[in-house]
């Protein structure tokens, strides 16, 4: 799609989730949340484009959320733990990163999926240090030097989480028109070519992964700034399968699809625990075996599919 | 002067010998031709000079450097590139994109903001894409081509590397045979401009007298025969073995 009409549609999204927080002010958690989870979507989007999925990125999300935690009493500032918690994840990302890079499929999503564990058993297990399963609060911090009312503060994180949904998405939409992100779809088809063209597969993949661990630590520090309370289910092996199936729920087709789908996962989550709270799980997967089966491009290829014929028309 | 040497070389696969003490100096600037039944060991040793397989015994000199054990991708950056019996594309970009990401590579992969397509790489592409007369399927997603066009996009991926050594494996095998000799015209067009060398494996007699400037005969895993086409591929054995012709000299012979 043109640049204009990415830029039209990102300010209605934009207008549209304000618009929807201010009408129905509960829905401002519930947004916030679905952004920050977006964003850790955006990195999944990044590695299915090399052909990898990672089960295991729920990991970064809860590093961050945990440095959040952590470190708000000492830094009580957002505009300084999230960077922080950002750092920190990435930086764990390019150790982990180095070493997972080496493999391929069903290894690189497995060993993704082991390491996330096993942060999640270092979680639950270090109660001194983690607090185990009550997890742990996180106290109230100041939004650019300024301490603002619990509702204020609100409006600050979504605001804040808009603009790093809209940055992030700007750069991965330029990130895969690059010779990088060019060379990343290129290492899901013919890997081997590329280093004959003189280009390190692996180096590639690494630079995405390191991108899409800072990507999930600005999500998860988002989460932990939102909830106040982190707790070792964010590092849970489920966590980071909804992130997988939040990425194919809204198609990896387009920088809008992860924010779409989570989204609609998180608005259809919130509705359904209310309505239906037992039969919600199973709307999941016959979700997920409907978008599977029948749109594989995801909720963005369908919108897509109706614009496109409604043009025809 | 010579460009690369290649002395010994032994690769067995379990107990078949693909590399039964190669040895060959590749001249500066010339076309060479190597010729072979299937299974003479002609891919393995490309294999070998573009450093997918390490030999078990020889070496390999490039401009004077030793190449043996270095990986593929630093081969690239000495300006050695190759092309492929089955080519290998990246199948879901489209043919410009396949040239681009090599010319990309070439001159700054590293970039995540600039677009790949941005003018200059997309010019240049644009203009191997010409010579190689493959404008007509530029916005082509590579999986949609036809043999020969692949074939054609694999040879032009390499060439964009800006190689001064080209190794090519079979370049004309799947191309139609009315094609041939103007794809390969085309070819060695281009390669003599840029004054690149080139190794290419040929089944072809047509091609290979006319283009080569010297031919290797290739044979279980040795060079049987090696010289000009004309003296090579007159040789009555090389007719005999490689060829399938057998000729009254070649009876005397035998
Ligand atoms: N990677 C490999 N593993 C096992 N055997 C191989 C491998 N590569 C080549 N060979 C064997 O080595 C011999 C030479 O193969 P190759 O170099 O492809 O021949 P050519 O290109 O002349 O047809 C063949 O018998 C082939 O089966
Ligand atoms: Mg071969």
């Amino acid at each position: 799609m043109s640049r204009y009409a990415d830029l039209v549609l990102t300010l209605l999204a934009a207008a549209f989730v304000l618009a929807l927080s201010w009408a129905v002010p509960w829905l401002r958690f519930v947004m916030t949340i679905a952004i920050a989870k977006g964003l850790a979507v955006l990195g999944i989007l990044l590695l299915l484009r090399a052909g990898q999925v990672s089960f295991g990125h729920a990991l970064y999300l809860s590093l961050a959320a945990y440095v959040v935690a952590f470190m708000a009493a000492r830094i009580p500032e957002v505009l300084l733990l999230l960077p922080l918690a950002a750092v920190v994840a990435a930086s764990i990302g390019l150790l982990v990163g180095l070493f997972v890079s080496r493999y391929r499929a069903i290894f690189f999503g497995m060993l993704n999926l082991a390491l996330s564990m096993v942060f999640y058993s270092m979680l639950d297990k270090f109660y001194e240090v983690t607090r185990g399963g009550d997890g742990i609060r996180v106290p109230v911090t100041s939004f650019a030097g300024v301490v603002l009312s619990p509702d204020q503060q609100s409006w600050a994180l979504l605001i804040l989480a808009l603009v790093l949904a809209v940055g992030f998405g700007a750069f991965v939409r330029l990130y895969l028109l690059s010779p990088m992100g060019s060379a990343l779809s290129a290492l899901k088809t013919r890997e081997a070519r590329l280093e004959f063209m003189g280009i390190p597969a692996r180096r590639i993949l690494l630079s995405a992964y390191v991108l899409s661990a800072f990507m999930a630590g600005c999500g998860g520090a988002l989460i932990a700034l939102s909830t106040r309370h982190v707790t070792p289910a964010l590092a849970y092996w489920t966590a980071s399968g909804e992130l997988v199936f939040i990425a194919i729920l809204g198609g990896a087709g387009s920088v809008f699809g992860p924010f779409l789908g989570a989204l609609a996962y998180e608005l259809t989550r919130t509705y359904a625990a209310a309505l239906v709270a037992d039969a919600w799980q199973m709307i999941l997967g016959t979700v997920l075996l409907v978008v599977i089966l029948f749109a594989p491009g995801g909720l963005w290829g369908i919108g897509r599919a109706l614009v496109v014929r409604g043009r025809q028309a | 002067m010579i460009l690369l040497s290649a002395k010994g070389l032994k690769l067995a696969f379990g107990g078949v010998k693909a590399a039964d003490g190669i040895d060959l100096d590749v001249r500066n600037g010339e076309f060479l031709a190597i010729i072979g039944p299937n299974g003479a060991g002609k891919t393995t040793f490309i294999n070998m000079v573009t450093g997918y397989l390490t030999p078990q015994a020889g070496e390999i000199h490039y401009d004077g450097q030793p190449l043996v054990g270095l990986a593929p991708r630093r081969l690239v950056r000495l300006g050695i590139a190759r092309s492929f019996q089955l080519p290998q594309l990246f199948l879901e970009h489209t043919v410009a994109e396949n040239v681009a990401l090599a010319i990309a590579a070439r001159e700054g992969l590293w970039s995540p903001i600039r677009p790949l397509m941005r003018s200059a790489w997309r010019a240049e592409a644009d203009d191997i894409l010409a010579q190689f007369d493959l404008s007509d399927i530029a916005e082509r997603r590579a999986d949609t081509l036809n043999e020969g066009a692949r074939k054609l996009t694999d040879i032009a991926m390499a060439v964009a590397l800006k190689p001064r050594l080209i190794l090519m494996d079979e370049p004309t095998s799947g191309v139609a045979a009315s094609e041939k000799i103007s794809i390969v015209e085309t070819l060695v067009r281009v390669l003599r401009t840029a004054g690149v060398t080139a190794v290419f494996v040929e089944h072809d007699m047509d091609v290979v007298s006319r283009f080569a400037d010297r031919v290797a005969v290739w044979s279980q895993g040795k060079i049987a025969a090696l010289g000009p086409p004309g003296a090579v591929l007159t040789d009555p054995n090389v007719l005999r073995d490689v060829i399938g012709i057998e000729t009254e000299a070649g009876h005397a012979a035998a």
